[in-house]
């Protein structure tokens, strides 16, 4: 043990004013279960993700396996020696992948190949007892699974450095206690692996080697279990760390003292449940269960993950309707609109459910507006609450920036806050420190003794089960047993509840499915000492991620089929509906003259193919209010005396009115009417046979190129193509990066060899498939349904689609590595690429007549570029001699966005 | 009463959380900030729909005075370039896209003409670029015969229509199309931003299980739905009627010649019909990446369809019918530019109104199933 698996001096990490980590100096020693516990907030989590490489070091230095974390060709070289489990359930896993698939994609991100891959899923799957689920999706798996799975994933690459972060928050006891036998039997196969954990769990962190204890930034105790046990002279871990604690914070501290219940006089019980179930689908997730719980009362539910806890809780709220049975509260059956009973309870979710961009303290105001409190009141109550629940600091931070045992207080203040008379709590200590666990149930017990509050809980700790006037164990969907926590340790002959629940639950799980796998006696290899060269670019790894990308895509059906629906409805629509040809065009006569002449000129107009007749005009005020209406968009005046004028060649003059309001179509107009009027001059003439010859020599032949019957079809279907080519692939790509950032998979990215172009690029490439296969269906439409042949090289027009499309779906990708949230890539792609791709790119107006703005905006995307081409194939027959330029500029912006975008998206976080 | 004080009051509250939660993004206000400003202004002013700021050619192979005239007349702002070209350069800066008209002048065309024998000029129009090529040709010609016309007048005099048709375009009298493409590209934003905020604000509520939060407390599911709406519009709004006035009549100079009081009465009803169908489609979606690829080809075809771009009347029949049916946009394009460019009132412009109210609360019923449906699934 000479050299340490991890090693910090002086090392500081602040978020913003508040200070993680505070000049923590560190030796974590190899070859050992390292145990980091303490307080939730006090840079437990910063310590791991630094160790792990993942974050970057603000001040100070950390040194991994003999390397400075702080250059990066050091840290490269770790990476594939140390693997990193962030926080959360499955926080780093692929919900629609199969178990066998989410490792199988950690396995080809470290280059293993096919045979290597499959026996090392098939050990770590049978030593995790998953190997009857291999083909279950990840998001169907239970909490308990989720981590196992997560494990395997981390352990896919022998690595010599485990960093765990809370792996077994939230996970009920009979799968924690796998999951650690697992641990240790790893353990036992590869001694030199050091592994380093972060645990709220107390009784767990009795079991591992060596802890740091940890508060306020800094280390407050190091040194084995029984050491710091002794040193304080306290009988239990979690006394000992109370003892540890600064005078100040452990004053605050105090042991929670149960108190007897007194019987309440109204018999009638708070909660009724009788034979309630609910099904999705086929899945009976809650079986006929039937309970009664007192006023006053203290209820405890504890039960495996996914045992359908959640479900009868959400019942119980009116969240979800019941498939069958009755539910009553205070007597009063469950109805879905019933405010009165919804302000009578109180209701905390398993997932923190409060607004993330909302402060604390608004958080809080919100929810004390929303259950009429008095205005006076509100903020005496927010203070008291942010006072008993220790909240004060954190009142004005958004809870995103909160550790999540300070989110679980938050939601547990913004449950009891208008004083319901029950409070219903999904796992409301679950990721939440002792200390605070401790007051918080000091309060419950306050609650339920003195103000009569009904409250019904679930937890997987047993030292709050124990402390419930009443538990039930539950398992898939059915109630075990019910009753005292010592009744139900008795009818077991166990020792301790801990004992007499796994039994029960072993017992159930044993007569349902024998799931329950006996704890890895499978062989874990031992350590492969062939060197890991990390390349900088493998192209096994880019198609790892292209791959999974692809998968994900494939069991979406919905967006997949609207990445094909969408260009298709829109092509069409368009090809039928946007035309510049104006036609049908409202016009009205006010015919002051009513001659045989005025009739012929209004007749002149009636005829024409562009002019539909309405009602003619009375009044010089009925011309205006219909062309104000928009009923007509043209007006001829015929003056009074038009045909005498005309007669005797005083030449009238003859008004005509136009809606200037669309301009495109006021001045359409323009011509046909000066056409007419010519027109109408010319058989005046000819009829009277007595002009002098008027005819100038010069005749003006127009030649329409390109499109001789100047179809709107053959110009505009080629330009949608355009539009539809970046519109769609551009917003399908825009999600790729920044889901991950929210779901955490990009934990993945971080802390696994891949580079950031294979990552990237590797995204990418599903997406442009999807982007050609749906220009193949364009070009068919375009072919068929509008008739617009190709007359240039069909490979010219798919070479420069295929850069196209690398181009705009790489600026999605650019916009998604840049934003936080799928909201804002979304708002930001639908904005910066439909405005110019419908303005400045050739669909409205030939791009080399824009000016200014528009037209700098226009050449700096690659629909401007694109256009001509498709255009140009389709209907003026040209090649690649003609349009390489366009080519050559759109391989640039595909390989400039894909340059950018790995600037905006980092290996490590902030 | 009392109920009603209640629901107003939840409603009131949760108005007050969602624009907090707009707030926080401050990507999307500046975006935003930057749909409303910056793209009204440059679509407003660089994109001409009418025939202005043509590209031509000459071919000059006369060489004389009368074909240094005809280049001549081409000039700004009809024209952007006029520039001579030979002959063998026609199809490659036409190929290319850099002229859309190309002139070509005969040898000895000007001597012809004087001697009155018949000559003859061709046009080549680029006929794939559909806004200019056929009113630049129309101009072009007329400039043309207005050219010859002078030349000549020495030698024949100038011939008279014996009627004189006055043209004259009301409501914009030099048809500057900056006047419509800025105030329809408020319009176009409204619909896009209203719904991709209202959907968005939705599915984020979905997806961090934020609503299920909502639905255990003292609201219902109208008082949820009817917040959201009323928020994203309101920002929406209040942006729309900014840019109307400092960047539409104060930057660009586009005079506003109806009541500013009753497009905002409008804009209102329609922010409220887009936001409903914001939620329905945060409701028929149940991811982001769903919403953004369902909700980006509805606004296109609103967009597009609407007479906001192209005319109306263009569009065949039951095309037109489909979309004034379906689709709330064509009838507030319809309001707005009766309003803005006509001055039309109240009494002009209710049916549009109307039929707003009545397509926006088909929408709303069919968002509120939906969203009930959804979230109590």
């Amino acid at each position: 043990m000479t050299e340490p698996a991890a090693r910090l001096a002086g090392v500081t990490h602040r978020y913003g004013r508040v200070t993680a980590l505070d000049a923590l100096t560190l030796d974590i020693p190899a070859g050992r279960m390292i145990g980091v516990i303490g307080p939730d907030g006090v840079g437990k989590s910063t310590l791991l993700a630094l160790v792990a490489g993942v974050r970057r070091i603000q001040q100070g230095e950390v040194h991994a396996l003999g390397g400075d974390l702080s250059v990066k060709a050091e840290r490269e070289a770790r990476r594939g020696r140390i693997a990193y489990m962030p926080q959360g359930l499955g926080r780093n896993l692929y919900p629609t992948l199969s178990v066998f698939e989410n490792i199988d994609f950690h396995a080809r991100l470290f280059g293993q190949d096919a045979a290597e891959r499959r026996r090392r899923i098939d050990e770590l799957l049978q030593a995790t007892g998953l190997d009857p689920f291999e083909a279950r999706p990840a998001a169907k798996l239970s909490g308990g699974m989720k981590q196992k799975l997560s494990l395997c994933c981390a352990l896919i690459h022998d690595p010599d450095l485990l960093v765990l972060d809370e792996p077994t928050t939230g996970v009920d006891p009979l799968s924690r206690g796998q999951f650690w036998d697992l641990i240790d039997s790893i353990r036992a196969r590869r001694p030199g692996m050091s592994v380093i954990v972060a645990t709220a769990y107390m009784e767990e962190a009795e079991r591992f080697d060596w802890l740091v204890a940890m508060d306020d930034g800094r280390a407050i105790a190091t040194g084995a279990p029984a050491e710091l046990r002794a040193r304080t002279g306290e009988a239990t871990l979690e006394a000992a760390f109370v003892a540890l604690l600064p005078e100040a914070k452990r004053a605050q501290h105090r042991a929670v003292e149960p108190r007897p219940r007194v019987a309440a006089d109204d018999a009638t019980p708070a909660i009724e449940a009788e034979g309630l179930t609910r099904r999705f689908g086929d899945f009976v997730a809650v079986d006929h269960v039937s309970f009664r719980i007192g006023r006053g009362e203290i209820f405890g539910f504890l039960g495996s993950n996914g045992c359908g806890k959640s479900t009868t809780m959400k019942m119980l709220t009116g969240l979800l309707p019941a498939s069958e049975g009755v539910a009553k509260l205070f007597g009063r059956p469950l109805a879905a609109d019933d405010m009165e009973t919804r302000r009578n309870v109180g209701y905390m979710s398993q997932s923190f459910s409060l607004y993330s961009e909302l402060t604390v303290r608004q958080n809080l105001r919100l929810h004390a507006e929303l259950y009429h409190l008095p205005d006076a009141e509100i903020p005496v109550r927010i203070g008291e609450l942010l006072n008993r629940f220790d909240l004060a600091e954190a009142a004005e931070a958004r809870p995103d920036a909160l550790p999540l045992g300070i989110r679980q207080r938050l939601q547990l203040a913004v449950a009891v806050l208008h004083r319901p008379a029950m409070l219903i709590l999904d796992e409301p200590t679950s990721g939440v420190d002792p200390i605070a666990r401790d007051s918080f149930w000091r309060t419950l017990i306050d609650l339920s003794r003195d103000d009569g509050v009904t409250i019904f809980l679930s937890t997987h700790f047993m030292n709050e089960a124990q402390r419930c006037d009443r538990i039930s164990f539950m398992h898939a969907g059915k109630v075990l047993a019910v009753g005292t926590p010592d009744e139900l340790v008795a009818a077991r002959g166990a020792a301790t509840l801990e004992e007499a629940f796994i039994a029960d639950l072993k017992e159930a799980a044993g007569i349902a499915d024998g799931a329950v796998p006996a704890p890895a006696q499978a062989a874990i290899r031992e350590p492969e000492t062939a060197p890991r060269a990390e390349k900088r670019f493998d192209p096994r790894r880019l198609w790892a991620c292209a791959r999974r990308e692809t998968m994900e895509l494939l069991r979406d059906p919905i967006r997949l089929s609207f990445a094909f629906l969408g260009p298709l409805i829109l092509m069409l629509a368009f090809g039928f509906g946007i035309s510049f040809d104006v036609e049908n065009l409202k016009f009205a006569a006010y015919d002051q003259d009513n001659s045989m002449e005025s009739r012929q000129l209004a007749e002149a107009f009636s005829s024409s193919r562009y002019f539909s007749e309405q009602p003619p005009l009375r009044s010089a005020s009925e011309l205006d209010e219909r062309l104000k209406s928009g009923e007509l968009t043209l007006a001829i005046e015929i003056p009074p005396s038009f045909g005498r004028d005309l007669m005797s060649a005083r030449r009238p003059e003859v008004s005509v009115w136009l809606d200037g309001a669309m301009p495109f179509r006021a001045e359409t107009t323009r011509g046909y009417v000066t056409a007419l009027a010519t027109q109408y001059a010319q058989t005046l003439s000819a009829d009277r046979a007595a002009s002098s010859h008027a005819e100038t020599p010069v005749s003006i032949e127009t030649r329409f190129r390109y499109n001789q019957d100047f179809r709107s079809a053959n110009a505009m279907v080629p330009s949608v193509i355009m539009l539809m080519l970046i519109v769609i692939p551009a917003i399908m790509s825009a999600i790729g990066v920044v889901r991950e950032k929210e779901t955490g998979s990009i934990a993945n990215f971080r802390s696994t060899p891949i580079s950031r172009f294979e990552f990237l690029f590797g995204k990418q490439l599903p997406y442009i498939a999807v982007a050609m296969a749906s220009f193949v269906l364009l070009v068919v439409i375009a072919l068929t349904v509008f008739d617009v042949p190709i007359k240039g090289s069909v490979w010219v027009l798919a070479l420069a689609t295929l850069l196209y499309v690398a181009a705009t779906t790489g600026f999605g990708q650019l916009i998604s590595s840049f934003t936080r949230t799928q909201v804002s890539a979304v708002f930001a792609t639908a904005i910066l690429s439909i405005i110019p791709a419908v303005n400045f790119s050739g669909l409205m107006a030939p791009v080399a007549s824009l000016s200014g703005g528009g037209r700098l905006i226009g050449m700096s995307l690659p629909p401007a570029w694109y256009q001509p081409v498709s255009v140009g194939v389709f209907t003026k027959g040209l090649g690649i001699a003609e349009l390489w330029t366009n080519l050559a500029m759109l391989a640039l912006f595909f390989l400039l966005f894909l340059a950018v975008a790995q600037l905006g998206l980092r290996k490590q976080e902030a | 009463m009392r109920r009603l004080l209640i629901h107003l009051g939840n409603i009131g509250h949760l108005i007050v959380k969602e624009l907090r939660s707009i707030r926080a993004d401050p990507v999307m206000l500046l975006l935003v900030v930057y749909a409303f400003s910056v793209a009204v202004y440059t679509v407003a002013t660089g994109v001409k729909l009418e025939a202005r700021d043509l590209t031509i050619g000459v071919v000059d192979e006369d060489r004389s005075e009368l074909s240094r005239t005809l280049l001549g007349a081409f000039g700004p702002p009809l024209f952007k370039v006029a520039r001579v070209i030979p002959a063998s350069a026609i199809d490659a800066e036409m190929d290319a896209g850099r002229l859309v008209f190309v002139l070509e002048i005969p040898p000895n065309f000007q001597a012809d003409l004087m001697a009155g024998r018949r000559t003859g000029l061709q046009l080549n129009i680029d006929a794939t670029a559909m806004t200019q090529a056929g009113n630049g040709s129309v101009y072009i010609q007329q400039i043309i015969a207005q050219e010859i016309a002078r030349a000549t007048a020495g030698r024949e005099a100038t011939s008279t229509t014996p009627v004189d048709v006055v043209v004259r375009a009301r409501f914009n009298p030099n048809l500057d199309s900056g006047w419509f493409s800025s105030v329809m590209q408020i319009l176009n934003n409204v619909t896009l931003l209203t719904i991709v905020l209202t959907g968005a604000a939705l599915i984020r509520e979905r997806e961090q299980g934020t609503v299920e939060h909502l639905l255990v407390m003292p609201v219902t599911a109208v008082e949820i739905m009817l917040a959201k709406m009323a928020a994203n519009g309101l920002v929406i709004l209040v942006a729309a009627l900014a840019s109307l006035t400092l960047v539409v009549e104060w930057w660009l100079g586009v005079p506003v010649a109806g009541s500013l009081a009753l497009f905002a009465f409008g804009a209102a009803i329609y922010a409220f019909t887009v936001a409903a169908l914001g939620i329905l489609l945060g409701t028929l979606a149940t991811t982001m990446g769903q919403f953004g690829l369902l909700a980006i080809p509805v606004f296109v075809v609103t967009q597009l369809l609407s007479g906001a771009t192209t005319p109306m009347e263009s569009m065949p029949v039951w095309l037109q019918w489909t979309m004034r049916l379906i689709s709330p946009t064509p009838h507030f394009v319809a309001l707005a530019q009766g309003v803005l460019y006509r001055g039309a009132g109240l009494d002009v412009v209710w049916p549009e109104i109307a039929k707003i109210v009545a397509i926006g609360g088909a929408y709303f019923a069919f968002a509120l199933v939906r969203f009930r449906k959804v979230i109590f699934a």
